[in-house]
């Protein structure tokens, strides 16, 4: 049961095969029982599961509903839900109940789809191995040695696992499409503003994105459906009808032009990783797409670019979690500098204290020029890279990360080396367009992921480009051990 | 040494908008703390702000006013600082590209010279909230209901060269803010504050001396006298052959000083850069321009067209345009009595008199513009005469009832039968022989002087009802004999 | 590019950050690590490039001025570390 689509469950939701409280209540089972060894989940709410699936399963009765009505799903711990423990994975917030429900979440449940709980992540979502989490680090299900990626590392290794029929995440550099990579999962990151930021704790505003993370594109586009468009509550937010995701997932992709940038197949991708993404692009070829090598010539500066417009943007953004409306505050302070200086270092890990130092340098006077308006121009440069390829090209396809998941503990003392492995997937954020991580093989017995990168709101072609390939592929369809038998 | 002065204003109005300049929360004085806020203005986590479409609409408004280049593209920045009343550890402002660009007004003063003072920038930001400093339990209480409250900083050049000066320009924009009715102009209750950066250097010398900033006047008596003091305070300190630290200053107005602010002094990078959570304003010249012609009559504007439609002089002018309310006031009952010179003398005489004693701005008077016109109208037909008008007045103000009303209680009609006032004349001049033989036998000279007793009498015998234009003929016909 | 102990000590202050000395030592190191890393965008020839601050480069757009949000004060404040009188409270400010 766990491992079934969208679409199966909801048909047998529908037809009375099974009720939205027993489907939540199998999984609930199954996080109590697998998640100890995963650590997936920070708070799982299954009071608020049942009675939303009992809701659920009153609205199937009359026939009403959508897809996702009674299907149980788990958040990101960075959307804000009500009455919900909301940490973004942080201590800062190891109390924080908000009195308001995100846009993402708050769709979703308008939906009908039932909350299962809120998963890991990396620490306001800083990080690419969720060992950054205050809740501790998240097991890959696929060798619990290794990493699940992050920061929403939880969301990927609760689908992988069988612990949520899909979930959210948010990807400012690669938040999403690196774990589903690592875990074998299907997630896609939409255009900047095809989803509402409202509610989402914020990291980097001008790069978060939420989107959905699940075990195939067609669930993905279950999520959308509910989940992306216009918010007035968000500045940011397009003020642009939606695609229905679904309607063109099963059209051909004869003629689909596929560009393959150099840059992506250069030093330090792990040839195994090489191998995989190859093989996939030949399916493409024989589902009648033509391919075609094209440059971003300034893919290596999106590293620099980004560690400094993220951080600067962050810096900024934490200052709001100073002790004194919400969230952690020190013991006795002796007086207003000592309350924000203690309960920031208390509250606030290693690397969020990093990069908002990081920012704050790179903000302060004399150094704004140098770097974050250097950031912003190069910035263009990136996004014009982008704009100029997908004049030639549909679709942009490489690998999400130069390897598979790493070994837990592997790469903490060297976050810079970490910030390399982000090569793939930062560009897309600072550009805004929307890309996808599909599973597309294995190497060493860990998942590999396909990055898929289309124009800006070309959502429902990525999808359609994924689903066409799964249609032909079963690599989405794999569980790992763990997850077996349960 | 024979010191010049030289001071630069950032004037904060709070634009009147019914909503905050973020979010849909209530902009209000004097609410129970907190409850004027939502998740934007208490900077909670996942908040995002949305800009409000009217205090976009008012400080362009504003910008028209002051002759300004409007900012086609204007981009809000965030300030980055902590402080427990900014709840998200920045207040969004505009740095680069503000809202409204140079403009200038020209200032008229007292002894009817005009100045033009140069204005650098006026951009939009959120207000602050509130840190109270009752004992709670040894803590400071944090109100954050004026938090995102829309302010427009008005940002002078440092063309100010005087108390007064200043207190001219304060004055005149909070007459053209009123005028717009983009800020109701309540000082008491903070929606004008102003920050005067002030230095001194020796008459004659081109650069400018080191200057500190006083901090959040509230009033132009204060404004005037913060001045004063820091000029003094300057000078003294430069006569010694100090110097001037640059910094923050806080003016008390019960000891008439100032004093620094130490809490402040901390050396502040605010890291100001492009708010990521909201985009550009970019206006059309369609939108610009239709503002402009819907602008209402300015200060200015309105005291050129009273000189020249009422036939006022520059001085009046000027007064009776200084305010909307007392404009509007002035207009209103002279279109009662059609009389501009009578209403002019009227409404800077007695009525700014009695608004005066009782400390009362004249949207609060309690005799309003019609009514007042209605007194009018009973001067110029001669139904009662200046001098009793003034008690009627006073019996309007104290609530007995309309003119007539009153008039008609107090038998205070003049007497204009002129048959009743040759009876009264007689009778006055049968009880006084001796002085109207005196007065016959004096030349013209000396019987203009001598009259003024006989319409004394008359008036007294009248109770002052006799209309004098009828009793001066009378009388002088009647004493030739 | 690398910065020393006080510059570290300067920006962990100006981001309300209290930082022991062992602290402040690893993030001279980390910190000037991430700082080399973003050290070569100035090798990039920029000039007449345009900042881009918003991928979509939209622009703002306008809320209508009508209160929309209720009191909910009790809620907003339930998250307060200390709260009195409808007020968050905090050590003593002294201006």
């Amino acid at each position: 049961m766990f491992e079934q689509s969208i679409a199966t469950l909801a048909k047998k939701l529908r037809n009375k095969d099974i009720s939205s409280v027993e489907l939540t209540r199998l999984f609930l089972a199954r996080i109590a029982k697998l998640d100890p060894q995963l650590n997936s989940f920070i708070t799982v709410s299954e009071q608020r599961a049942l009675e939303q699936a009992a809701v659920a399963d009153t609205l199937l009765q009359s026939g009403k509903g959508t897809s996702l009505t009674g299907i149980p799903v788990a958040h990101k711990d960075l959307f804000c839900t009500e009455g919900t423990l909301t940490t973004c994975g942080s201590k800062m917030l190891h109390n924080f109940i908000p009195p308001y429900e995100s846009t993402v979440t708050s769709r979703i449940q308008q939906a009908g789809a039932v909350m299962l709980g809120k998963t890991n992540m990396d620490e306001f979502a800083m990080g690419s191995s969720n060992e950054n989490s205050f809740y501790g680090a998240v097991k890959n299900p696929w060798n619990l040695d290794m990493v699940p990626g992050g920061s929403s590392g939880g969301s990927a290794a609760a689908v992988a696992a069988g612990l949520a029929v899909a979930a959210t995440g948010t990807d400012t550099g690669g938040s999403i499409r690196q774990p589903a990579s690592f875990c074998g999962i299907t997630g896609l990151k939409p255009t900047y503003g095809r989803v509402s930021r409202f509610g989402m704790i914020a990291y980097a505003s001008s790069l978060d994105q939420g989107g959905p993370m699940a075990k195939s594109a067609e669930d993905c586009a279950h999520l959308m459906q509910a989940m992306a468009g216009f918010d007035e509550k968000d500045s940011t937010s397009a003020d642009k009808p939606t695609d229905d995701y679904l309607a063109n997932l099963s059209a051909p992709l004869t003629g689909l032009k596929i560009g393959l940038p150099k840059e992506y197949f250069g030093n330090g991708l792990d040839p195994k990783v090489a191998d995989v993404i190859m093989s996939a692009v030949k399916e493409f070829e024989e589902l009648g797409a033509t391919v075609k090598e094209i440059s971003l010539p300034n893919l290596q500066l999106s590293i620099p670019s980004y560690y400094v417009i993220a951080p600067s943007e962050a810096s900024s953004n934490l200052s709001r979690f100073d002790g004194v409306r919400f969230g952690h505050r020190c013991d006795n302070p002796q007086d207003l500098l000592d309350m924000y200086m203690r309960s920031r270092a208390e509250g606030f890990g290693t690397e969020v204290q990093k990069r908002i130092m990081v920012g704050t340098y790179a903000l302060s006077e004399g150094y704004y020029d140098a770097y974050y308006l250097k950031a912003q121009k190069i910035r263009r440069l990136i996004k014009e890279d982008f704009v100029k390829a997908l004049e030639e090209v549909d679709v942009i396809m490489g690998p999400v990360a130069p390897t598979t998941a790493f070994g837990l503990g592997s790469k903490t003392n060297d976050p810079v080396a970490m910030y390399l492995e982000d090569i793939y997937t930062l560009s897309v954020n600072l550009a805004g367009i929307p890309a996808m991580s599909v599973p597309a093989g294995f190497a060493d017995g860990m998942p590999v992921g396909l990055q898929i990168m289309g124009n800006y709101f070309a959502e429902a072609k990525l999808l359609n480009v994924a689903h066409q390939y799964q249609q032909h592929t079963d690599w989405h369809l794999q569980t790992p051990n763990m997850a077996k038998g349960a | 040494m024979n010191w010049e002065v030289v001071i630069g204003l950032e004037i904060h109005t709070q634009l009147s908008t019914k909503s905050k300049l973020f979010s849909g929360a209530a902009v209000g004085f004097g609410a129970e703390p907190n409850t004027q806020t939502t998740l934007v203005d208490l900077g909670m986590p996942g908040a995002l702000p949305v800009f409000n479409k009217e205090a976009l609409r008012m400080a362009v408004m504003f910008g028209h006013a002051i002759n300004a280049e409007i900012g086609m593209t204007s981009v809000f920045a965030r300030k980055n600082y902590f402080y427990p009343d900014l709840p998200k550890g920045y207040q969004t402002s505009q740095m680069d590209h503000p809202i409204v660009g140079k403009g200038y007004l020209d200032v008229v003063l007292d002894d009817g010279t005009t100045s033009r003072i140069g204005i650098t920038r006026a951009h939009l930001e959120e207000d602050a909230g509130k840190s109270l400093h009752e004992d709670f339990q040894g803590m400071t209480g944090i109100d954050l209901n004026r938090s995102s409250t829309p302010l427009l900083e008005i940002v002078s050049e440092p063309d100010i060269r005087s108390a007064k000066e200043a207190v001219a320009y304060v004055k005149m924009i909070h007459s053209i803010v009123t005028y717009l009715g983009i800020c109701d102009g309540n000082m008491a209750e903070g929606s004008m504050r102003c920050d005067i950066n002030l230095s001194l250097r020796p008459k004659g010398q081109k650069e400018y001396g080191t200057r500190t900033e006083i901090k959040n006047v509230n009033s132009f008596r204060f404004i005037e006298k913060a001045i004063y003091t820091e000029i003094e305070r300057q000078a003294d300190i430069l006569e010694d052959g100090g110097r001037i630290i640059q910094e923050t200053r806080l003016y008390d107005p019960e000891k008439n000083e100032t004093r620094s602010m130490r809490s402040k002094e901390d050396a502040n990078d605010y890291r100001y850069f492009p708010c990521p959570d909201l985009l550009p304003v970019v206006l059309t010249q369609e939108y610009v321009d239709d503002i402009k012609t819907s602008l209402p009559e300015l200060p200015s504007q309105k005291a050129a067209r009273f000189q020249s439609e009422y036939a006022l002089s520059e001085y009046d002018a000027s007064v009776l345009s200084s305010s909307r309310a007392m404009a509007e006031f002035f207009e209103n009952a002279n279109d009662v009595v059609k009389d501009a010179k009578l209403t002019t003398n009227w409404v800077m005489g007695e009525l700014s008199k009695l608004l005066n004693q009782e400390q009362l701005d004249i949207e609060n008077s309690p005799v309003n513009a019609q009514a007042f016109g209605e007194l009018l109208v009973r001067i110029k037909d001669d139904t009662i005469n200046g001098k009793t008008a003034k008690d009627v007045f006073q019996a309007m103000w104290n609530g007995e009832g309309s003119a007539d009303e009153i008039i008609e209680a107090k038998g205070l009609k003049q007497v204009t039968d002129t048959g009743a006032i040759e009876a009264m004349i007689q009778t006055i001049l049968d009880a006084n022989a001796a002085q109207v033989e005196q007065y016959r036998a004096a030349d013209d000279d000396k019987q203009k002087k001598m009259i003024g007793f006989f319409v004394g009498q008359v008036m007294k015998a009248s109770q002052g009802k006799a209309n004098p234009g009828l009793v001066n003929p009378i009388l002088a016909r009647m004493l030739k004999g | 590019m690398s910065i020393d102990k006080q510059d570290v000590q300067k920006i962990a202050h100006l981001a309300r950050l209290a930082l022991t000395e062992a602290d402040a030592d690893q993030y001279q190191h980390s910190l000037s690590s991430v700082l080399s890393l973003v050290e070569q965008m100035q090798s990039v020839n920029t000039d007449g490039v345009e900042p881009l601050s918003n991928p979509l480069e939209m622009t703002q757009r306008l809320r209508e001025d009508v209160v929309t949000e209720e009191n909910r004060r009790d809620a907003f404040l339930a998250n307060a570390p200390q709260a009195e009188a409808g007020l968050f409270l905090v050590p003593k400010v002294i201006d």
